[in-house]
């Protein structure tokens, strides 16, 4: 099989590469971008500051005017407290997000590879019918089959005595079917890796499925984190889908009690809701710092090529 | 005969790898696009069964009120935030490839905004928008302006305070042109130079048609990402003030789960998915006459 598919880890290394080469602006040029860039970071920068300044504030120090910089005194436990609201479980729902995650994120890794691999490594009639079918499956807003999925999981839960809206089923058991753009994505990478690798595995008498599973996949480790990443982040961040099949507040997640909590609280207790919002940003935050490289490489990857 | 046989069983072994996305395409695809086309001929409130009502709810969304201010809102933000943060992001990005110390830090920062959650950054921004105590109008009355706006409660500045905070998240979109412009090649700068170019003509005739590509994508996923803008709005004005903030979505889940009529958000919903195959055949047509595709 020819493969004129660009070469995912060329790219991954083309996004820092360029750090190193382009030079072609002078010293004046390279001023003014250090300005620049100085101030579109104060820019990025300054509402995280005031955030976190605000969570550290007593409730006066919120309301006074002119505000100050530098909370004083320092009230930590505003984030002790955000755990203790009567009406608003942060521990619960943290608890809740985290089974979404674990389900999900394995789910649409595992099943977006088997699909992948199906589209990348096997040759066989229709397949890229399919995969054009498949790719146009990726510009479908999830507004668009909302209301219909809505009513097909009360359906389900009406006719199978299995109950579908108030669980977490709908926000984790589709992705187990893979995602368009998770397929799409270990498609390309899965492309890069040569064929002969396969072929002496299946003239050792390898199955199909134990060349995906013990050659493939070992290899496709750093795109199966990129996908892993991706696919946490956007359950982390997934506001509509809760809203839409959640109901009871005790099964919430962390990004909806947020909202809940806001809707109650908010416009009082700004100290106590920009520390709960700092600790709903925070483990995105963090993760970007431990796997910053797979990050950006990711992205740079997704962006561009086809 | 064996030949026929290789064939399917190649075939079914391609099924059998694809099945997971084939059941599910079938299941959370098919079935609800196909289920929404019915819906949306339908009067259907949840508690009763659907009432076949032919075009009734395409003829009242044409003549809803509501419907057309809210696709208003919704093409003017697109307006406004997607051309002006392409244009940002570019900029961004070409300074971060320029060859300086510190670039590593300097790409965090400005990533960092994208990684918050949208009900977080709303959060955020809810406080920062704040008309009296708020960081901005804080800074705009330090350096002199007497009366600000009221942004979000405040029908001309609510939207231009979303399309304000929107450009706080371009970091995503600053690494994509970032690796684009990563890959124009060095030589068509150097040839550039040698002919005498200045540096404005070197962007203008290099770097915009190398990464034309890159944008077209992104603007792409720009207006069909505009058409789904629900949580920020919903969390930070509801809509208001005066329906002033009133997406497309937003409108959609409230018919469908605060009004519970489902026949009338499915219409929506199709309206939406032809908006958007709509789009997405345009930009593909005008591409073709701007987009500059290097080599193979």
């Amino acid at each position: 099989m020819s493969s004129n598919t660009p070469n995912h880890a060329s790219t991954l290394q083309a996004a820092s590469g360029a750090v190193r080469r382009g030079n072609r602006k002078g010293r004046g040029g390279r001023l003014f971008a250090h300005t620049m860039l100085v101030a579109i970071g104060i820019a990025a920068l300054l509402p995280f500051v005031w955030m976190l300044s605000t969570s550290l504030k007593t409730l006066q120090a919120t309301t006074a005017y002119p505000p100050t910089f530098w909370p004083s005194p320092i009230q930590w436990h505003n984030y002790a407290d955000v755990f203790r609201q009567e009406k608003a479980n942060f521990l619960l729902w943290t608890r809740n997000t985290l089974v979404i995650e674990v389900l999900g994120v394995t789910g649409t890794t595992l099943s977006s590879a088997i699909v992948a691999y199906g589209f990348a490594r096997l040759r066989f009639r229709g397949r890229n019918a399919l995969f054009v079918l498949m790719l146009s499956t990726m510009m479908l807003p999830f507004p668009v089959t909302m209301v219909s999925l809505f009513s097909l999981f009360r359906w389900l839960g009406d006719h199978t005595g299995i109950a579908w809206l108030g669980t977490f089923k709908p926000l984790w058991v589709p992705a187990w079917f893979g995602s368009a753009f998770n397929i799409f994505l270990l498609r390309q990478f899965f492309m890069t890796i040569p064929t002969e690798l396969s072929e002496s595995a299946r003239i050792d008498g390898c199955s199909e499925f134990g060349i995906f599973w013990r050659i493939i996949l070992p290899l496709a480790r750093p795109a199966l984190a990129v996908v892993a990443l991706f696919a946490f982040l956007a359950i982390w961040n997934d506001f509509l889908g809760p809203l839409v099949y959640l109901q009871r507040p005790e099964q919430f997640t962390l990004v909806l009690g947020l909202q809940n909590f806001q809707s109650k609280a908010g416009g009082t207790s700004w100290h106590l809701l920009m520390a709960a919002s700092v600790l709903v940003i925070l483990p995105a935050i963090m993760l970007f710092f431990v796997a910053q490289k797979t990050f950006i490489e990711g992205i740079a990857t997704t962006g561009i090529k086809q | 005969m064996a030949r026929w046989h290789s064939e399917t069983r190649a075939v079914l072994r391609g099924l059998a790898f694809l099945s997971p996305w084939l059941v599910g395409f079938f299941a959370f695809t098919l079935v609800p696009i196909a289920l929404s086309l019915y819906y949306s001929f339908c009067d259907y409130s949840l508690l009763q069964p659907p009432l076949y009502k032919g075009l009734t709810n395409y003829h009242l969304l044409v003549h809803d009120n509501v419907f057309w201010k809210v696709l208003r809102n919704t093409a003017i933000y697109a307006l406004m935030a997607l051309p002006l943060g392409m244009l940002a992001a570019l900029g961004v990005a070409m300074l971060l490839n320029v060859k300086i110390r510190g670039l590593a830090f300097y790409r965090t920062v400005i990533f960092l905004p994208s990684l918050v959650p949208t009900a977080a950054s709303a959060m955020l921004w809810l406080w920062l928008f704040n008309a009296k105590l708020g960081l901005i109008n804080v800074g705009l009355r330090a350096i002199g302006v007497t009366n600000p706006p009221g942004w979000l409660t405040d029908v001309r500045w609510s939207m231009p305070a979303l399309v304000l905070m929107s450009f706080w998240g371009i970091g995503n979109t600053v690494i994509i042109y970032l690796a684009g412009l990563q890959d124009v090649p060095r030589e068509l700068y150097e040839a550039a130079s040698i002919d005498g170019a200045s540096t404005v003509r070197k962007i203008w005739h290099v770097t915009l048609p190398s990464i034309s590509p890159v944008i077209f994508f992104n603007l792409i996923m720009g207006i069909i990402g505009t058409l789904q803008v629900f949580a920020t709005p919903y969390i930070m004005t509801g809509g208001g003030p005066a329906r002033s903030t009133y997406f497309y979505t937003m409108y959609l889940y409230d018919n469908a789960f605060s009004y519970l009529k489902m026949g009338y958000a499915s219409a929506m919903a199709w309206v939406q998915l032809l908006i958007v195959l709509v789009l997405t055949a345009l930009a593909a047509w005008s591409s073709k006459k701007w987009v500059h595709y290097s080599g193979n």
